[in-house]
């Protein structure tokens, strides 16, 4: 299993998706640079957060446009898994692979802490080590993270359950108070349509050691694994 | 231009007569308009430190760890990793342009760190502003907040803790010092020289700029009054520059060929390239048409003093330039070579094929030394006479409890730091608001914890005590998280040093710092001075911030000061004195501002501290934290409520005999912290307390859902948690 983390100038937790992937969960994994185009065999692709390109014009507008985005766009649309965090979500956005857009919050400031979130789906690459409804705490650290989408096209995200994390309370409830940002539904985290592209925003790279006061992240990572080893398995037993 | 006008230009550049005589001596002839520009940001008050140089031979520079002092930032080492840190003042710049006057301080702060060739892994920020009540200070405080959060979340550096005081004396002049934490391997440390014959001036980052002008000398080396012409004179930052400049610059480092490296920030290219050329013992050839620049037509003295923002200077082995260049091109940022290091010991500049200065480096570097005349402020007299007789008790103590917890110096200050990244990088063990901040080191079984500390009302009514204070509470809040003080960096905050009763508070405080940090064997590794605080409504409190830097031998086990369990005891270690002199408690429910601070006794500290440490370090604390600013009734607060759980807890202050409640309540005196046990570690607790000769008390235990405080049968208040919390945790929102 080999992970990529892409690299953008002003990507600041490329490290720390490394970090986890090599230290904490013993994975192969590569840096992406931003100007380079070969994904190096990757089987995930990692977006870390960050400032890529400073955050200049909006956030992850320029980011598209850099060479690796092409192949991770070509790679995504023929079934490579893709995992977008903070800024990275907003580069997937930008980049049409996910629907929606990511406004300033509501406060109008910037928010550092842990949340709780709520599992929607759990067959997923990125959930499939998580019980339906159980409630995970994994901090958030973003200024633009008020996921918007016209009201119809909501709808049909939720119709085709691409909602894969919401904001709630200790106990799951899906309510307004517990919602940091002001996002629609509170939704915190979506999948595109085939299951294998995820835009999340709290850092779940954040929430995979003991020390560090949570290891509810990991599990995205190691979801990720999971699923990859059983598709290859699967691939090697036909 | 005429000598006469050119004297003219001196003076205005803030050189005084004497100087400007001192510089005909050294050039042996009338100086150009270019070196004048250069010797008066050398020799400016911010730069060359002329009247503070003499006092901080003072500082011990030795501890119990070794100690490394570079050019720019010092550092401790353990294990094999070195631990780089530094504290400096932005203060004028802020005031007149919070936002971008705080981001440029975190950007400035950080490529000092980076200079010693340390990876930057952690920011605080000490901050001191007029009342919230006034709309001017109110305005400065939001700037500086979303400054800090703006260039700090950006360039990925946590912004970890620090510490946020509201007084009236800093209504015209805030005080935001920002202190950056680095680590390198041990034998990594670049220098900040030029050495080498025929190896290259390499300019890297940010094209230069009309920008910032004269910052430091204009800015930080007068009074001043609060003036809108000013604005230019503050730098405009780019933190996302900034971040690949990190990246860039650890690049280059690691390949070995550069030789040594400063960061361009107050003064610009004339410090860092006199300075590296002085450090390395050279002389440095720089042609100021080949330096990046914004726009055309920028005068010689103007591409001198431009403090643009994100850029470093390197001196890079000779034949290995384009190697160095192409690491800095490809993360976007300009890099030229400016210059050759020659063996005149002359930093020689060239422009537009003349030489516009040429002048020996040591001399530049050599500033003049001041000690001017100090008296003994009128003042201290007068508000170091407080008689307890003459303060009633508060009819109401849960008024009172009230009223300090909701007040802006002791309320929450969660509304500023989730502002702040306080996790990437994902070092951070304990989160700001629940303890002393702890941050592992990936890879070691230790980890650091850091802190800021200054009680600047204290300073004012003591300054010697006050920074003997700073020092003991600072390394009792590493202790409380179970963190031996390992060093210290100062940054020091005072008016006007011409005038006696100022400068003798600077004289005060300093002596206060180094004896108490020689006390503890606590080196200064770094600092900064910062004088010329005050604007026409005076001067600030003399303000000797400390930020200290202690190791936790196993961070596994540094620890919260957040209760963490129903039913455990609560216990109070140290003396409870009968004094209430420069409290909070005096100043929001009474209205009086009056001292002497709370007495110090250096030797039981060190005791308490190394008591609580092993007391940690053996697994029999649950939580731990000091009792300080708003006394026992805030420090069981804080600990009742900051966790992620808030805990409802019942304190019996009947073990205590003969004192006033409010004293008890809400007294500051030094010395003492709190701590959380489970029943089972109580005996062997009290016993060890006895043996080392340490004060204990039992105070009661947590549980329930109100915050109670009783004195035998009496309850003297009783809040609900959902309440204290409501209360403690809004309080800033209401303001902002």
């Amino acid at each position: 299993m080999r992970f990529g983390v892409v690299v953008f100038p002003g990507s600041n937790c490329d490290y720390d998706c490394f970090y986890v992937l090599r230290d904490v969960l013993g994975q192969e994994v590569v840096f992406l640079w931003h100007g380079d185009e070969d994904l190096r065999g990757c089987d995930c692709v990692v977006l870390p957060g960050g400032f890529s390109y400073g955050d200049y014009l909006r956030t992850g507008a320029i980011a598209r446009f850099s060479p690796i985005m092409s192949s991770v766009r070509d790679f995504a649309l023929s079934g490579g898994v893709v995992l977008g965090i903070c800024n990275g979500f907003q580069i997937l956005l930008e980049s049409g692979l996910l629907p929606g857009a990511l406004l300033p919050n509501r406060s109008g400031r910037f928010i550092c802490r842990y949340v709780f979130l709520r599992v929607e789906r759990t067959d997923t690459p990125f959930t499939l080590l998580f019980a339906p409804g159980e409630v995970i705490r994994i901090p958030i650290a973003h200024y633009q993270g008020n996921f918007f989408l016209p009201q119809d096209e909501l709808s049909e995200l939720e119709r085709r359950g691409q909602v894969l994390f919401r904001y709630c309370g200790p106990s799951g409830e899906v309510e307004e108070a517990w919602n940091p940002n002001g996002s629609a539904n509170n939704i915190a985290g979506i999948v595109s349509l085939n299951l294998c592209v995820m835009g999340m925003m709290p850092h779940p790279e954040r929430a995979s050691e003991e020390l560090l006061g949570s290891t509810d992240g990991r599990r995205i990572f190691l979801s990720v694994v999971k699923w990859l080893e059983e598709k290859r398995h699967a691939r090697c037993g036909a | 231009m005429h000598v006469v006008e050119l004297e003219k230009v001196a003076r205005e550049l803030g050189l005084r007569k004497e100087e400007y005589e001192r510089i005909l001596a050294i050039l042996g002839r009338v100086p150009t308009l270019t070196e004048i520009a250069m010797f008066s940001v050398e020799w400016s008050e911010h730069c060359g430190y002329p009247h503070s140089r003499k006092w901080l031979e003072l500082l011990p520079r030795e501890g119990h760890f070794e100690v490394l002092v570079g050019e720019d930032a010092g550092g401790i080492v353990y294990d094999d990793v070195v631990i780089v840190f530094k504290m400096e003042s932005h203060n004028h710049p802020s005031q007149i342009e919070p936002k971008q006057g705080a981001a440029t301080g975190i950007g400035g702060i950080i490529r000092d760190i980076l200079g010693s060739g340390a990876r930057p892994i952690a920011c605080l920020d000490s901050l001191h502003f007029g009342p919230l009540e006034d709309p001017r200070s109110r305005y400065v405080m939001r700037g500086v907040v979303e400054g800090i959060a703006w260039y700090g979340n950006c360039v990925g550096v946590p912004t970890v803790a620090g510490e946020v005081w509201f007084y009236p004396a800093f209504r015209g002049n805030c005080l935001v010092n920002v202190m950056c934490l680095g680590i390198a391997p041990r034998g990594k440390l670049a220098r900040a020289r030029a050495r080498g014959v025929g190896n290259a001036i390499l300019y890297v980052g940010n094209r230069t700029g009309r920008d910032g002008i004269g910052g430091c000398s204009i800015l930080a080396s007068q009074e001043f009054a609060e003036s809108e012409e000013k604005r230019p004179s503050v730098q405009i930052g780019d933190p996302f520059t900034e971040k690949c400049l990190i990246e860039a610059t650890l690049e280059a480092l690691a390949t070995g060929f550069v030789v040594g490296i400063k960061d361009m920030g107050a003064a610009g290219l004339t410090c860092s390239s006199s300075e590296m050329a002085a450090s390395g013992e050279s002389g440095v050839d720089i042609d100021l048409d080949r330096v990046p620049v914004r726009e055309e037509g920028m005068e010689a003295w103007e591409i001198m003093m431009s403090e643009s923002q994100e850029r470093m200077l390197l001196c890079v082995e000779k034949g290995h330039e384009e190697e160095i260049r192409s690491i800095f091109k490809k993360w976007g940022l300009e890099a030229e070579v400016i210059g050759r290091v020659t063996d005149t010991g002359r930093v020689t500049i060239r422009y537009r094929g003349e030489v516009v200065a040429d002048i020996p480096a040591k001399e530049l570097v050599r500033p003049p030394v001041y000690t001017p005349e100090r008296v003994r402020p009128a003042y201290l007299d007068a508000v170091n006479s407080l008689t307890l007789d003459d303060v009633p008790l508060p009819g109401d103590f849960r008024e009172a409890f009230e009223k300090l917890l909701g007040s802006p110096n002791l309320a929450s200050k969660r509304w500023i730091f989730e502002q702040y990244d306080h996790m990437v990088q994902t070092n951070t063990v304990i989160l700001p608001g629940t303890g002393t901040v702890v941050l592992r080191v990936k890879g070691k079984p230790w980890g650091i914890a850091v802190t800021t500390d200054c009680n600047p009302f204290y300073c004012y009514l003591d300054p010697y005590k006050g920074a003997q204070i700073a020092v003991a509470e600072a390394a009792r809040n590493l202790a409380a998280c179970g963190a031996r003080p390992a060093g210290v960096t100062d940054c020091l905050n005072f008016g006007n040093p011409e005038k006696p009763d100022r400068y003798w508070q600077f004289v005060a405080a300093i002596s206060g710092l180094s004896e108490a940090c020689r006390f503890f064997k606590i080196p200064v590794v770094s600092g900064n001075v910062s004088f010329y605080n005050e604007s026409p409504l005076g001067a600030v409190y003399p303000t000797p911030t400390v930020g200290m830097v202690g190791i936790v031998q196993d961070v596994t086990k540094a620890l919260r000061g957040c209760f963490s369990k129903e039913e455990s005891l609560v216990l109070l270690f140290g003396e409870t004195k009968e004094e209430l002199g420069g409290s909070e408690y005096l100043r929001i429910v009474h209205g009086i501002e009056a001292g002497p601070p709370p007495s110090l006794d250096l030797g039981f500290e060190k005791r308490l501290q190394e008591f609580l440490i092993q007391c940690i370090e053996d697994g029999l604390f649950l939580s731990c934290c000091d009792v300080s600013e708003g006394g026992l009734a805030i420090a069981v607060a804080e600990a009742a409520l900051s966790g992620e759980k808030a805990f409802g807890v019942e304190v019996d202050l009947a073990p205590f005999e003969g004192f006033r409640e409010d004293v008890l309540l809400f007294g500051e005196s030094c010395g003492r912290a709190l701590a959380s046990v489970s029943p089972a570690c109580f005996e062997e607790i009290a016993g060890r307390a006895k043996r080392w000769g340490i004060p204990c008390v039992l105070l009661g235990r947590v549980g329930g859902d109100h915050l109670v405080f009783r004195r035998g049968s009496q309850v003297l208040f009783s809040v609900p948690v959902t309440e204290a919390l409501r209360i403690w945790e809004g309080a800033l929102a209401k303001y902002v």
